[in-house]
């Protein structure tokens, strides 16, 4: 089974995948995620902005995703540690996002993402974090 | 116009008496099902329970890390407004998370916030998400939160507001 299908499987049997409703677009190594809006993503309610724990779920789950579609892994990768940069106020809108794998170690990846709506030049918020890749190790 | 100083004890006072609100009316914070615990000057309790929709891996059944993101940073910003003097509104500029150990299925995940220090523009805080106590911790974080005039730009805290408003008046 290809990497893009065995993907596509997992957020189809991951609970929090089907919560937040995210899509993946995937050719082949290229992926782009797509959240489409729901009412429950809003965090400030005054200004109908999107949550920044939303978007920061959204952005762990893009760069979970393109891990897994640039390994061989069987499960998901713990995600280690991770940074969210809120840029600008997300809008009560369609999310999309894309992760760069900044190096790939033996046990550690390294890994960049970014989220953004109107236009991609434009980032709403961005994510850095390193993710276990060791096969079935405890802890890292 | 910045919001006149109503001192922190009157917005602390008022986020207690809105405890509950401040989670429900957060779209975000009620889909997730986080509760208040309590609120002190600079610090705020919070929890989620496990439910099966919020899963990550079907086969471990351990939550979601995004939704211990989610707590952490929703409870920072109540942390951040349980420290002001002034109504103002809070945004996240950034916040790290480091993962020690995954949650453990069918179990409450308990967040603690604590704000540091408060600048004009910005505040500090740290904070732990565990099952039992900070001996033990699944996550920890350390936040920063830009602080805005909220007559520019309206908080979404209802005892933030509340306080705004009895400044006002």
């Amino acid at each position: 089974m290809s990497r893009a299908l065995s993907l596509q499987g997992f957020l189809d049997r991951a609970p929090i995948a089907r919560f937040l409703g995210m899509k993946c677009d995937i050719k082949g190594d290229e992926m782009t995620a797509i959240l489409p809006f729901q009412d429950k993503f809003i965090g400030n309610f005054a200004v109908g902005a999107l949550h920044g724990g939303c978007m920061g779920m959204f952005l762990e789950m893009t760069a979970m995703a393109q891990v897994f579609l640039s390994t061989e892994l069987e499960r998901p990768p713990k995600t280690i540690d991770l940074t969210i940069d809120y840029l600008r106020t997300g809008k009560a809108t369609d999310l999309y996002a894309r992760a760069t794998i900044q190096k790939m170690g033996r046990r550690i990846a390294s890994v960049r993402a970014e989220a953004w709506q109107s236009n991609r030049d434009k980032p709403v918020s961005a994510l850095q974090a390193h993710f276990l890749v060791a096969q079935d190790p405890r802890t890292p | 116009m910045s919001a006149p100083e109503i001192g922190s004890d009157k917005i602390l006072q008022l986020m207690r008496e809105h405890a509950e609100q401040i989670m429900t009316a957060v779209p975000w914070a009620r889909a997730l099902g986080f509760e208040m615990i309590s609120i002190d000057k600079g610090r705020a309790l919070a929890k989620v329970g496990w439910r099966e929709d919020l899963v990550g891996d079907p086969e471990s059944q351990v939550i979601h890390g995004g939704v211990i993101t989610s707590l952490l940073d929703n409870l920072c910003g109540v942390a951040v407004s349980a420290a002001l003097k002034t109504p103002q509104s809070t945004a996240t500029l950034d916040i790290r998370i480091d993962y020690m150990r995954p949650a453990e299925k069918g179990r409450d995940i308990i967040a603690e916030a604590e704000c540091y220090h408060v600048t004009r523009t910005v505040a500090f805080v740290r904070a732990w998400a565990y099952h039992e106590n900070r001996d033990k911790v699944i996550a920890t974080a350390a936040g920063s939160f830009a602080l805005n005039d909220i007559s520019r730009w309206a908080s979404g805290n209802i005892a933030v507001e509340s306080a705004r408003q009895q400044g006002e008046e």
